[in-house]
């Protein structure tokens, strides 16, 4: 395959490349899904059998920044959409704006889950050698956070992928002379960043919404 | 020639430039090759060297087993070769086996393709399947690992010595590269089929991977996620399954059911879609009941996710959820005879060509017949509470995986070796082998069925003295079936150079991959194929005919 050729040695033409890609992006977030609902099983078996310490440990997520950082990743989702829709017509500026935002939302993301993150350290929640809840039995309250750090740590890590990628598209829309190469390849990474978008919408009213009064 | 087999698609004009195993020579263009054809054959060079460890270990145990008091090892040792036997057998030879090997080597070409979709996947994904499989082999060499192959919690987050995690990592590394085979095969089927090739004439072997694919693709990321659970909790001390923390340990023997129990069909479903291409090309018959085999495929992968239940029926899960479980892991046994029966019927009033594939297909047959039909045993509730943790489990799966895949990726190794290595093997001593592995294999593992039945329990480096007869049997038949593995090994290695040439189609089969040559040039086919008949347009009655015309040339010439 000659670095120049678009269609791969193994594909008749460029459809075929793309529904292949398209397939192949859809069956990898099938795996995903069930990578992931592993960890919603462990979390909602636990948040049954214990319902009065996951919701007083619960409290102590900020729910301010969770919401707020779920407004950040919709938009995100809405502007990688425009990214997507610009790569189709091949608008150059339009695509390389919408990759960055999408890009700065991500990191936006990042950096106020970093400060909920710090917050909760600080208050001896992170479930290490430090952690301490007096509120109720402390070994069931480490569940809750150690499946909240792990959950949204992963998720956070999907995030960070994400991000880099939109930086890496970003730069090879600067710097490619042929935009219609990249339409694909920046549809797929919609359907990731879209993916990622959803788990968190599942992530927030389990984690922060649940049965919460304060 | 023509009458007894038409080929789904016209030969290929005569292709003039270097087959894949000569365009390039250097071990660089073997490292970083992507042609399907030459993954597969890394992936067999791989998995024999995995199972020779595995078999290694599992030699020492049957060695051990010769006296009730386990003269050979210590309960530690034991329990780690166990354990290494598992690990190894499951992941590193089992699962890759006819995916990997037969599977990369001849599903693009089944299809008319030049390539699987993504090549470069394809090739990481042997990468990943080395990189764990090192990290295993570290584990073992660094002392070993005592948990069994199921790594059952809190035993293997807090208690078991060892290198638990070092093990799973590696389990979780090949894991992705289970994964990343699956969807390349996915993504292969639906979107390289040649010209004409409808999904309706799809190869029974396509059929089969393609439900093999959609359980590796599903229920790997969740053992994967499910090891890294059970590793933070032996690494931190923090997690969600030891009791003493308020966990669950039956969460996580769900989880890992919900992966293992399916994956036991990634073991045996790749094998039923290897003896459907072969008993149809010797038989010269199409293979009966085209849909029912074709489905089933599609009902076992589906089914096979909703009956993990049943290898929990005395870990006091719920008695309720055992009777759904038991109910749905009969149903299972539905697709699984209706396979049984329709290839039994394709040999009704066929030609039957005994050739070693087709021996080891017959095997397979009888061996998956008893493997499937105890498994009904272990299904049912209230035996199975007698039976569970004994070795009659043993021999029941070992019939599955060992009777019916083993022998199924042996055969299928014999029936494509022509293609893969252009060589034919020695028919005679191919056929030696074949018998040796079915007595072999029957006297190892029958005996464990009654063990079981009269209570011997599995995983103990010792057991009561009134057993011996029978285990000094099994390793008796160890040995024998120890043979049959190393002459394959021997006379394929022997072919390469010395087997007769075996031109484009030896078995003159329909598949599209015996339109071109063998070995097959780097990118397949020379023109497209374009597909125009179904699969297994075999004619038996002009196969017997022709056969009738060549007795009667041998006749000498005073009885003509």
């Amino acid at each position: 395959m000659s670095a120049e050729s678009p269609v791969a040695h193994q594909f008749e033409d460029a459809t075929q490349q793309r529904e292949a890609a398209t397939l192949g992006m859809w069956v990898f977030l099938a795996t995903e899904v069930l990578f992931f609902g592993a960890m919603f099983l462990g979390y909602t078996v636990y948040r049954l059998k214990y319902p009065e310490v996951f919701r007083l440990a619960s409290e102590h997520t900020i729910i301010v920044i969770g919401t707020i950082n779920t407004g950040i990743l919709l938009l995100s989702s809405f502007t990688m959409v425009l990214a997507v829709r610009a790569a189709e017509y091949k608008r150059r500026l339009a695509l390389i704006t919408f990759l960055c935002i999408t890009a700065l939302f991500g990191i936006a993301f990042l950096v106020l889950k970093g400060f909920e993150y710090t917050q909760e350290i600080h208050e001896g929640l992170f479930p290490g050698s430090h952690f301490q809840f007096t509120e109720a039995d402390p070994y069931t309250a480490r569940m809750f956070f150690y499946l909240y750090f792990l959950m949204t740590g992963v998720h956070a890590l999907h995030v960070t992928i994400g991000v880099i990628m939109l930086g890496i598209f970003a730069l090879r829309a600067m710097l490619t002379l042929k935009l219609e190469r990249l339409s694909t390849a920046v549809d797929l990474l919609g359907l990731y960043w879209h993916f990622v978008d959803i788990v968190w919408v599942f992530l927030f009213p389990l984690i922060y919404l649940v049965d919460r009064h304060s | 020639m023509n009458a007894i087999a038409t080929p789904q698609a016209a030969p290929q004009p005569p292709i003039h430039e270097p087959n894949y195993l000569v365009v390039e020579n250097t071990v660089r263009s073997w490292l970083l090759t992507t042609d399907h054809k030459r993954i597969g054959i890394l992936y067999m060079i791989s998995i024999t060297l995995f199972f020779l460890v595995g078999g290694a270990a599992a030699t020492l145990m049957r060695l051990n087993l010769l006296t009730p008091q386990g003269a050979l090892v210590t309960s530690t040792t034991y329990n780690k070769l166990f354990t290494i036997h598992g690990v190894i057998m499951v992941w590193f030879f089992l699962i890759p086996s006819v995916p990997t090997v037969i599977g990369n080597f001849v599903l693009p070409m089944m299809l008319g393709a030049r390539d699987v979709a993504f090549p470069r996947l394809n090739l990481a994904s042997w990468y990943l399947f080395v990189g764990g499989g090192a990290f295993a082999l570290w584990a073992i060499i660094a002392g070993g690992v005592d948990t069994g192959w199921t790594f059952y919690t809190p035993y293997s987050s807090t208690y078991a010595n060892g290198h638990v995690i070092a093990m799973a990592t590696g389990i979780f590394i090949a894991g992705f590269g289970s994964i990343a085979t699956g969807l390349n095969f996915i993504v292969t089927v639906h979107k390289m089929r040649a010209p004409g090739l409808t999904w309706h004439k799809l190869p029974l072997f396509v059929w089969s991977m393609y439900s093999t694919s959609v359980i590796l693709v599903l229920a790997t990321p969740v053992l994967a996620i499910t090891l890294v659970l059970m590793a933070l909790e032996r690494a931190f001390g923090i997690g969600i399954f030891d009791p003493a923390i308020g966990g669950d340990p039956l969460l996580f023997q769900h989880l890992f059911w919900f992966y293992s129990h399916p994956a036991v069909y990634i073991m045996i479903l790749p094998g039923m879609g290897v003896v459907s291409e072969i008993i149809a090309c010797f038989s010269r018959k199409a293979v009966f009941g085209y849909y029912f085999v074709a489905y089933s495929s599609v009902a076992i992968a589906v089914l096979g996710f909703v009956v993990w239940g049943h290898h929990m029926f005395v870990s006091s899960q719920s008695i309720y959820a055992g009777m759904v479980f038991s109910i749905l892991s009969f149903l299972v046994s539905i697709p699984s005879a209706i396979k049984v029966f329709n290839w039994t019927a394709t040999l009704y009033r066929g030609s039957i060509w005994f050739q070693t594939p087709f021996l080891y297909v017959l095997g397979f047959i009888g061996l998956f017949t008893i493997g499937g039909l105890t498994g009904l045993f272990l299904a049912a509730l209230a035996v199975d509470v007698h039976l569970t943790d004994t070795y009659f489990v043993i021999a029941h799966f070992h019939y599955i995986m060992v009777g019916g895949m083993v022998m199924a990726y042996l055969g299928g190794l014999h029936y494509w070796w022509p293609k893969i290595s252009g060589r034919m093997y020695p028919e005679l001593l191919a056929k030696l082998s074949a018998l040796f592995i079915f007595a072999g294999f029957n006297l190892t593992f029958f005996p464990q069925f009654i063990l079981g039945y009269l209570g011997m329990p599995r995983r103990y480096h010792a057991y009561a003295p009134e057993f011996q007869v029978l285990n000094v049997l099994s390793t008796a038949g160890a040995s024998i079936l120890a043979i049959g593995y190393f002459l394959p090994l021997a006379y394929f290695l022997w072919s390469l150079r010395y087997g007769k040439v075996a031109g484009r189609n030896p078995w003159n089969a329909t598949g599209l991959e015996w339109t071109t040559d063998s070995p097959p040039p780097k990118h397949n086919f020379a023109v497209v194929p374009v597909v125009t008949e179904p699969p297994y347009a075999y004619d038996p009655v002009a196969a017997e005919e022709a056969l009738a015309a060549e007795r009667k040339q041998r006749e000498p010439a005073y009885v003509r």
